[in-house]
């Protein structure tokens, strides 16, 4: 993907919906998630149905993101009452990315092809590892021949546009399993993998199992496992477009590229981030005081953030920069470059100036990078503008 | 002027939180100098630290009339005592304006080193000891037990050891009539020549300079022109008087009184605790013996950690010592830290007390040096100078000598903690001296010491070695020649003044060795490894590397994520701020203060 390209997605409009309900919350989850409440599966379809119709209205959309939560565990009708939402009050234009989180036990060829028939046309799996020890301590219910089994599936409905999501340094994982993990999802065929850093999120039992001694993730071997991913699915043909995500050329996610190109992104369901007119919006992230606010025919907000224009621009860095292709120089760029952090960070070879663009070089220490580009000082405002 | 049968002049010697505060108030109260209404607890202490921690900072002093049971009117001069071993010259002149002092010890701990040095003190000066417990209303009271160690240091027998409790008030009556019948009545002469000592002093905003004097010999009006014999000043008496505690202006005084004297001197180094007043146009002609200079003992670089607060601190310096003469300091260039001054202080308390002033009364964000001594050096051409921090030691071809501050350290334990203490003693150079037998659980014990060997965490490790019960005291006796090096600490292969100390031959690989392995543990990974060197000269003793950072990445940052992100990374930019640059290598300002801190596991 050029450059160009990717910022080109700034321009394209998106949607993500969130759906929040799952069979059980996983440890390291601190995700808008409950677990044992699909008895308001349908209030809440209906909830995030009367969320969009009430939304402003907007030019047709060019990608939808189903994210959780565990999507698929919503019946495909259910997704579908949504899609059909979205198509009526924005539109969704023709060859638009429409993509969906699955867990794995929960697709079967038949429940793939539903999806597909519901207007899915990317389906990106929580497969997480392929080594069953690891499976386990990361309390994930299924086993590695199910999630390369629901991968086929996927595959045998139809899906042209599979992914799958791994997790690495995560406890009993060993060089070895890591680098099966890897050749086992790419030996499955998928178009697209993410490979996150195992992290311990605040309030998660993980951090809970820590703070009573149990081994935290290990930064440097971390960084080991992330060069062996990023060197197999090198060999194997992807590139890497983001710090945790790669993809065979032209499967790059569209949906999460037009949010690091600072396009904007409507939000809907239980704890969504939209971006709109310079805006950023959050959602109530507690289920019934969700439900009831959307049933009470109020907009669910939590809290909205107005950038200025200088924090527009530093948001355009600091999340840009985590993309291979970096941010074409501007305001923001130049002041990196002027900054004593920022000459060090470029004479140490871990951004590079390439010209027209900055780029992170070494994507492990993009957030020493991202600290940086957060510490500029912006122009201030013009003083005395009525001065004649 | 008061008749000189009829004054009681004291001082009550305790240890910090034996009550010595508390009593102070109830004698106000009893006497009838304050109404009890009026009382403010502990009026005496009156800055805000020394009511925190319940110590006595600045002396003050206090007239109390008294009626006694043989019918009749007493002054009691309560000259109150600072109580701390940093201040004993204070605390001896304050003796030196005495005829008695009431030894108070707390009837659950007992009598305390720092109490004990100061008994000690007392009796050399000639006055009269009334040994007091106070407290005995306290579960864990054993005033039998206490009562005899008393005895043991001031002879005497248990039975005439004053029992009371400042509290409640038991024991108060007895203890003012025992005052009267036992502290000896001045027996100055009131037609010699003025001899008065100052034996404090502090500055007042609108008045200047206040000092607090006790009249040996002759008389002293107020308008009088008044000589300062040691520093030669000549003054008016602008304003005499006595403390009830408000100020009372008074005509004259004559022998035995003790007063304020104002004579409108602004600055208080001006005026020298210790020294003796006389008339300008009638002068003694010695002064009263006992005089010093202050001398600071112990030194530490204080650093803004804003580098922008520099005139900030040298403004607070100066205002403090406004009211300490004894502070003194002079400006320092550290290449980790920046601009700041070395201070001078008399000790360790004050150390801390200074520290503790300038960042809670001044807003100051510091970091303060570990804390070192002044050393002697004699150099190849036979002159001498002396130095107060490690980076101004000469190099070894440069230098024949190096003499180090010596103290005598008293230590005052349960008998049980023999052992640990002379441990302690031994693995800092220490000389074993005498061993005393307070009782036969408590012990006293002496030990010459170099003074850089306690002023660092001596204090810390004796505590926790004994539980707590040990208390110390110490007393300079002069410089010895040592075996002496600099040890310097190189980060990235640039000496960071900072850490570097002078420390003996024979612990320069000790201090190396913790030093890099604690930095190590502090300095935060870099964008390359770092390495972490001790040195003497040239020669590297020990070397650590902080390897450079790997990871430093979020591994999601979607839609959701942004928001919460950028407040992540924005409070961990907070945390940055605080980092000093060392050559091309940040250091938390924590790391400064924590690398000189003693471990939990060296307790």
């Amino acid at each position: 993907m050029t450059s160009d390209e990717a910022d080109a997605l700034a321009s394209s409009p998106a949607v993500y919906v969130h759906i929040p309900f799952c069979a059980r919350v996983c440890p390291y989850c601190d995700f808008a998630v409950v677990a044992g409440r699909d008895d308001v599966a349908g209030r809440y379809v209906d909830a995030v149905v009367a969320e969009i119709r009430s939304a402003e209205p907007w030019r047709p959309v060019e990608s939808v993101y189903f994210g959780g939560g565990t999507p698929s565990r919503l019946e495909p009708g259910h997704l579908a009452r949504i899609l059909d939402a979205i198509a009526d009050r924005h539109g969704i234009a023709d060859g638009s990315e429409i993509s969906l989180e699955a867990n794995p036990e929960d697709i079967d060829t038949q429940r793939a092809g539903d999806l597909i028939a519901a207007g899915f046309n990317r389906i990106s799996f929580g497969v997480q590892s392929l080594d069953d020890r690891v499976l386990v301590s990361l309390g994930r219910r299924h086993t590695p021949p199910a999630a390369l089994s629901a991968v086929r599936s996927a595959r045998d409905a139809g899906f042209a546009n599979v992914s799958a999501d791994l997790i690495f340094g995560a406890p009993g994982e060993t060089d070895e399993s890591w680098q099966q993990s890897v050749s086992s999802a790419l030996a499955s065929e998928v178009d697209h993998v993410s490979c996150y850093a195992l992290t311990v999120e605040k309030g998660t039992e993980l951090h809970r199992r820590i703070l009573a001694g149990a081994p935290a993730p290990d930064g440097d071997v971390q960084a080991d496992r992330w060069e062996t991913a990023d060197r197999l699915l090198g060999e194997a043909g992807m590139a890497r477009y983001e710090v945790s995500n790669w993809s065979r050329p032209g499967f790059e996610c569209r949906y999460n590229l037009t949010v690091w190109a600072q396009g904007e992104y409507e939000a809907y369901g239980l704890g969504a981030h939209g971006f709109r007119d310079g805006v950023r919006t959050r959602n109530l992230r507690h289920l019934d005081t969700y439900l009831e606010t959307v049933e009470s025919g109020k907009r669910p907000l939590a809290g909205t953030e107005t950038l200025s224009e200088w924090d527009a621009e530093l948001d355009r860095l600091f999340v840009g920069l985590r993309r291979a292709v970096g941010v074409a120089h501007g305001p923001g760029t130049r002041a990196f470059l002027g900054d004593p952090d920022g000459v060090r960070l470029l004479e140490a070879g871990v951004v590079a100036d390439t010209g027209d663009r900055l780029v992170v070089v070494n994507p492990l220490l993009t957030d020493w990078v991202d600290r940086v580009v957060l510490s500029l000082r912006g122009w201030e405002e013009p003083a005395g503008a009525d001065i004649v | 002027m008061t008749d000189q049968a009829r004054i009681r002049n004291f001082s009550i010697i305790a240890h910090i939180d034996h009550g010595k505060s508390t009593l102070a108030d109830r004698l106000l109260e009893r006497t009838g100098a304050v109404e009890a209404r009026d009382m403010r607890e502990q009026l005496l202490d009156s800055m805000d630290l020394e009511r925190e921690r319940g110590i006595t900072i600045k002396a003050q002093t206090v007239r109390l009339p008294y009626k006694a049971s043989d019918g009749h009117d007493y002054v009691l001069n309560l000259i109150d005592t600072p109580g701390h071993v940093d201040f004993s010259y204070e605390v001896s002149r304050s003796l030196a304006a005495c005829e008695g002092a009431l030894l108070l010890a707390d009837a659950a701990q007992g009598v305390q080193a720092q109490t004990l040095a100061n008994a000690y003190l007392a009796i050399e000066a000639g006055l009269e000891v009334i040994p007091a417990i106070n407290k005995i209303d306290l579960p864990a009271a054993d005033p039998e037990r206490v009562a005899q160690e008393m005895v043991n240091i001031l002879g005497g027998d248990t039975d005439s050891v004053l029992r009371l409790s400042a509290k409640t008030g038991q024991g108060v009556d007895e203890l003012l009539e025992a005052l009267v019948a036992h502290v000896p009545a001045p027996t100055g002469d009131p037609d010699a020549p003025l001899r008065a000592l100052v034996f404090d002093s502090y500055f007042d905003a609108f008045r200047g300079v206040v000092c607090y004097i006790r009249v040996v010999d002759g008389r002293l009006g107020a308008g009088d022109a008044i000589r300062f014999m040691a520093t030669g000043e000549v003054h008016d008496a602008n304003e005499i008087g006595y403390l009830t505690p408000k100020a009372v202006p008074v005509g004259e005084i004559g022998p035995g009184e003790v007063a304020y004297l104002i004579t409108g001197v602004k600055e208080i180094d001006r005026i020298k605790v210790g020294d003796t007043i006389t008339l300008a146009r009638n002068p003694a002609n010695d002064p009263l013996p006992g005089y010093k200079e202050p001398k600071p003992m112990v030194f530490s670089g204080l650093f803004p950690t804003d580098g922008d607060d520099y005139e900030k601190l040298r403004e607070a310096l100066e205002k403090l010592r406004l009211n300490d003469a004894s502070l003194s300091w002079e400006p320092e260039t550290s290449k980790a830290l920046g601009f700041g001054f070395r201070v001078g202080f008399l000790g360790l308390l004050h150390m801390e007390i200074v520290r503790e002033r300038l960042e809670r009364e001044y807003d100051l964000d510091l970091v303060a040096t570990a804390p070192s001594v002044a050393y002697k050096v004699t150099l190849n051409d036979g002159s001498e100078i002396t130095i107060k921090s490690p980076q101004d030691l000469p190099e070894p071809t440069e230098r024949r000598e190096v003499a180090e501050p010596y103290v005598k350290v008293m230590i005052l334990a349960p008998s049980e903690f023999v052992g640990p203490i002379m441990e302690l003693a031994t693995s800092r150079r220490a000389v074993v001296g005498n061993m005393n037998y307070l009782g036969p659980e408590r012990v006293e014990m002496d030990f010459e010491i170099p003074l850089a060997e306690i002023v660092f965490d001596f204090f810390d490790l004796l505590k926790s070695k004994t539980k707590g019960y040990a208390s110390l005291d110490y007393e300079p006796i002069g410089y010895r020649a040592s075996d002496l090096v600099k040890v310097d600490i190189l980060l990235n292969g640039i000496p960071v003044d900072a850490f570097s100390a002078i420390v003996h031959r024979d612990k320069a690989y000790d201090y190396g060795t913790k030093m890099t392995g604690r930095l190590r543990n502090l300095i935060p990974r870099q964008l390359f490894d770092v390495p972490i060197q001790a040195a003497i000269g040239g020669r590297i003793i020990s070397r650590e590397t902080v390897k450079a950072r790997r990871k430093d990445v979020t591994a999601k940052c979607y839609g959701g994520d942004i928001s919460r992100k950028k407040k992540l990374l924005q409070r961990q930019k907070e945390g940055k701020k605080r980092m000093k640059m060392v050559g091309s290598v940040e250091v938390p300002q924590e790391a400064f203060v924590a690398a000189l801190r003693v471990d939990d596991d060296e307790k």
